[in-house]
């Protein structure tokens, strides 16, 4: 007994120290120093694959390298339409056109005239790697690090473990040397063979090197890619390419020194899983600290980052929205970067409404509790949000999601006027508009064409609406009756759903990567919105590889599928239609297999073209020619929905840059205040717990002691 | 019992061998080397030679089970299965089709796995035992009939529900501990206090329910009965006596699951965000990659044979009257 009251009062007292301490008991983080610094908290849930440029194509992988790549240009942090601009270049490209007797050609030179293209691009001088192992000399100018012997690589655990860094001055070269790692058949680039096809030379080159280590890399020329000088060097493509440049300002295209390659080629720290593709060399404004994707990942400031300032400029309202408070201060503001691994919403959502994440998307889970729709029908964030200062952010990605038809199948598919009936017929049936408010809550737009807004191309209002499906109301784009789809249908020839040349019913097959428990609802609407029509649907859910492999031998009659922009032009999305991109024909990306000679016309023609209105009418006329031949059913353009506290500041959305951490900023004080206030622990519940359990044994005991003490009778 | 234990370990090898292959077919019966392909190199701009460059160089370009291209002992050893599988009985893991030494993935992840399995198992016993030896003392009392009211009611409510409600109430309302995460050293501690309470409360209703139906089968006993005889008190009965006796069930039943402790809780360590290794399976499965499946299932399967044969022995130890032969 005594001692049951000896526990109970060592806790009490515990409980109450802890309260009369200031010091709050929940905070995750245990370095209570970094309270004052400006340090941002962020989560992943998916550990990164890949963090070797050459390899990564993910934008959860992004977060890390964007930050530490730094490839020769980027987007604009504030200017919307996205615009490039240098990054460790000194100016935007020159580029030299050249007929096929590699006579230079005039800019305005026509397209087809145009056999390469040669991109001059010089890089600003005093531009330093990271600090890094790879790059340590001795005072004799050795490498220390490049060739360990087994005792020096036994005592390596991590990379923290080498005693010393070193540095230099990034060259041109290493921006060569990184194209050239793009086709080593070791590191398996996934744009390797899309790049065989623009770069001149890639692809002998790529032969060349087959059987060659990676440190042997700069024992061959690429013919198409030559150092000029220290700080330039020039990239010739085929014909001409004006998206191109979009690809220089991905990681793909950031300079890696070839003493990178050199110094984690050694066995020793391959099995350690001491490699490039984990531990990142860069020249960006952060480098990674610590690399453990089952628990952290840690980023600080590089502290060689060179001369680079928050910009002067942006849209007409960023000023009043405080976007230019920091303009032109010194880059970056924050000091180090936690990013923790936290697979599941619920503790991600809690603990970010206790202060310890300064950001979060919403899930659906959480949803309600965090966002409510105002009365014009916009988000809007409810009062207990409001309360702690959080604010909320919106913003139509650059991406699609739609539906499929599979153009060479006899049914949906072909150019006749009965299958495009049928198709268009379809794409009135399927309400995406309430898909959107019952299964995404409001986060999304239905799309109207194929390109998304804030891409070029895109056209707001009456202008860009889709005439075969929606009908402008004065204000808005309304869907048309569901009676004028089955006006269509019994045009072409499947009355109520009834084929008249078989009299049977119309059964179509809808094949989906959407095989999880959580998409059965969503299919059953979508079998609900066919029966609309009277089409029997059935639903063929399987894995993603599976359904790949459908898409790729044809297999499929009606899918459905999206895409994500890699870069902000319209010919990303139109060439997902672009005849020679048939999946099934020729490999490529064009997964409905549509074919059209004049959209293909089209295509060609814009692709080559620099922004201009020209180039707006030609992609009015593709997206008129898609929406009356319907191949998709233009289906949604998701919303980005992130809500952030007050303390973190110059966010805006920005969908293409891979750089932002940069730019944002933290008030670590304003957060060390609010979290000691939003995380007093609440102990008496605890106390009452322990008196209630002590109560409720009580009698039990006594008559336990009693009985003890009984004697027979 | 030397002798006996090499048998079981010869025993283990083709059990394995077994294993092995079954992983292997059932694998590539769901996934082909193309898929695998896929799933590393990305979704967007996959050409069919990136895939073959991929395989080529991961390997995945040989036949699965038998190369009938190859001449003699080729015919077996240029394969899939021969080159990946085989390796393993060396415990030698290879890297992942990521790129990643799986040993060094393992080594790393085992520990935050064992500082939560480790104090889960030993609490969790500490209390089973507790309870159900509370409710012996006190049977046939409503102390009793309440606990195992409450034991049944624990039983009923899923696992999952005692992560969420008790993050919710521990973690978010009372703020008296991190809802999840983990570090290293000293600092796992207050990170383990939330999952191993809650893994522990979870688990007390059958803990507590099955060494109750041991106590009591023990306390019909002759032997209690002569010592009660004595003039023993009822609780120097329990503890001289009954546990000592009942403990032999009990800790074979501890030591079968001991060496499958390093396999962590998919779960827990889930929710908790803790760095384990029972995620680790489960994202390999869903990442297609081979060579941690067949390194987890068969480290698994070692694990287990392990498990049983420390199980027989124990059995030497604790009760004399077993013989290993």
């Amino acid at each position: 007994m005594a001692c049951i009251f000896k526990t109970f009062f060592f806790i009490l007292s515990y409980l109450s120290l802890s309260a009369c301490n200031e010091q709050v008991l929940n905070n995750p983080y245990p370095d209570l120093l970094t309270e004052n610094q400006s340090v941002l908290y962020s989560s992943f849930s998916e550990r990164p694959r890949h963090l070797d440029p050459a390899k990564s194509y993910s934008s959860n992988e992004y977060v890390f390298i964007g930050q530490i790549y730094e490839p020769p240009f980027q987007y604009h942090f504030l200017k919307r339409p996205y615009d490039l601009e240098p990054l460790t270049a000194t100016q935007m490209p020159e580029i030299i056109y050249l007929d096929s007797s590699e006579k230079v050609l005039a800019q305005d030179a026509a397209a087809e005239n145009i056999a390469y293209s040669d991109y001059i691009i010089e890089i600003k001088p005093q531009i330093k790697f990271q600090p890094h192992p790879a790059l340590a000399k001795s005072g004799q100018g050795h490498y220390l690090y490049h060739q360990l012997t087994a005792t020096e690589l036994a005592k390596i655990t991590q990379l923290g473990d080498f005693s010393q860094t070193g540095t230099r001055e990034l060259t041109a070269a290493d921006y060569v040397h990184q194209i050239k790692r793009l086709v080593h058949p070791q590191i398996s680039s996934p744009i390797a063979e899309l790049m065989k096809q623009y770069i001149v030379g890639l692809g002998d080159y790529a032969k060349k090197i087959k059987k060659l280590p990676r440190t042997a890399l700069n024992s061959v020329e690429i013919n198409g890619v030559e150092v000029v000088d220290k700080y330039r060097y020039k990239i010739r493509i085929k014909g001409k390419y004006p998206q191109f440049i979009y690809w220089l300002a991905m990681p793909f295209f950031a300079p890696m020194p070839w003493e990178a390659d050199a110094f984690y080629s050694q066995q020793g720290l391959i099995d350690k899983n001491i490699t490039l593709d984990w531990q990142p060399l860069g020249t960006g404004a952060y480098m990674l600290e610590e690399n453990n994707p089952n628990l952290r990942m840690v980023m600080l400031k590089n502290p060689n980052y060179h001369a680079a300032f928050y910009p002067q400029e942006g849209e007409p309202d960023d000023k009043a929205k405080g976007l230019l408070k920091d303009a032109g201060k010194q880059l970056p503001f924050i000091d180090k970067a936690v990013y923790k691994l936290e697979k599941e919403n619920i503790p991600y959502w809690n603990k970010f409404l206790q202060g310890y994440y300064d950001a979060s998307g919403v899930a659906s889970d959480s949803f309600d509790q965090a966002v409510q729709f105002t009365g014009d029908g916009e988000l809007g964030l409810t009062q207990a949000m409001q309360d702690k200062g959080i604010q909320l952010q919106t913003a139509v990605t650059s991406s699609i999601s739609f539906i499929g038809f599979n153009m060479l199948d006899p049914i949906v598919g072909g150019d006749s006027g009965r299958a495009r009936k049928l198709r268009r017929a379809i794409s009135i049936a399927i309400d995406y508009e309430e898909y959107i408010s019952i299964f995404m809550n409001g986060r999304g737009v239905a799309a109207q064409g194929v390109i998304p807004p804030e891409i070029f191309g895109y056209t707001a209002g009456e202008q860009g609406v889709n005439p075969y499906v929606y009908q402008w109301d004065g204000n808005k784009p309304q869907r048309k009756a569901i009676a004028i789809a089955r006006e269509l249908m019994q045009q072409a020839g499947y009355a109520d759903g009834v084929d008249k040349k078989t009299g049977e019913a119309l059964i179509l097959f809808l094949d989906t990567a959407a095989s999880g428990p959580d998409s059965r609802s969503r299919l059953n609407w979508f079998r609900k919105q066919f029966s609309k029509l009277g089409i029997q649907i059935v639903i063929r859910a399987t894995e993603y590889n599976r359904f790949q492999q459908k898409m790729q031998s044809g297999n499929a009659q009606i899918f459905m599928w999206g895409w994500n922009a890699d870069y902000p032009d319209p010919e990303n999305f139109f060439f997902l239609l672009y005849g020679p991109n048939s999946k099934v024909l020729h490999g490529g990306e064009n997964a409905v297999n549509y074919q059209n000679k004049e959209f293909d016309r089209l295509y060609q023609q814009m692709s080559n073209m620099e922004n201009s209105p020209e180039r707006l009418a030609i992609s009015h006329k593709m997206q008129e020619i898609l929406r009356y031949d319907a191949p998709w059913v233009f289906g949604v353009h998701p919303k980005s929905v992130s809500l952030y506290h007050s303390w973190y500041h110059n966010l805006k959305p920005n969908l293409m840059a891979n750089n932002k951490l940069k730019y944002l900023r933290i008030d670590p004080q304003q957060r060390k205040i609010l979290r000691r206030q939003w995380n007093q622990p609440i102990l008496w519940p605890i106390i009452l717990a322990i008196l209630l359990l002590i109560i409720l044994a009580l009698p039990a005991v006594r008559s336990f002691q009693r009985r003890a003490k009984e004697t027979i009778k | 019992m030397l002798n006996y234990i090499l048998r079981r370990f010869l025993y283990a090898f083709p059990l394995l061998l077994g294993v092995n292959v079954l992983t292997f077919v059932l694998f590539f019966i769901v996934n082909s080397p193309d898929d695998m392909a896929r799933m590393q190199l990305g979704q967007k701009h996959v050409t069919e030679q990136a895939i073959d460059n991929w395989k080529q160089q991961h390997g995945y370009h040989l036949p699965l089970l038998i190369n009938q291209q190859a001449l003699g002992t080729d015919k077996i050893k240029e394969t899939i299965f021969f080159q990946k599988s085989l390796r393993l009985f060396a415990f030698d893991f290879g890297k992942s089709d990521s790129g990643r030494n799986i040993g060094a993935d393992i080594k790393q992840r085992m520990w935050p796995s064992l500082a939560l399995a480790l104090p889960s198992l030993a609490v969790g016993l500490l209390v089973n035992i507790s309870v159900a030896l509370m409710m012996v003392l006190f049977r046939q009392s409503y102390l009793e009939l309440s606990t195992i009211v409450l034991c049944i009611i624990i039983m009923s409510i899923s696992s999952l529900f005692y992560i969420i409600g008790g993050q919710f109430i521990v973690g978010k309302l009372l703020m008296l501990i991190p809802i999840s995460g983990y570090d290293t050293g000293i600092n796992a501690f207050k990170f383990l206090i939330l999952p191993v309470l809650i893994s522990v409360v979870a688990g007390v209703g059958a803990g507590a329910r099955w060494y109750r139906t041991l106590f009591l089968e023990e306390i019909e006993q002759d032997y209690v009965r002569t010592a009660r005889a004595k003039g023993l008190s009822e609780t120097q009965v329990l503890f001289k006596h009954v546990l000592k006796n009942a403990l032999i069930p009990i800790l074979t039943g501890v030591v079968v699951v001991l060496p499958l402790l390093f396999m962590g809780s998919l779960i827990t360590e889930s929710f908790f965000s803790i760095p384990g290794l029972g995620s680790y399976t489960i994202d390999a499965i869903n990442s297609q990659d081979f060579a941690i499946v067949r390194a987890m299932v068969f480290l698994g399967s070692v694990l287990y044979i392990i498990g049983l044969l420390l199980t027989d022995i124990s059995y030497t130890l604790v009760d004399p009257r077993v013989r290993l032969s």
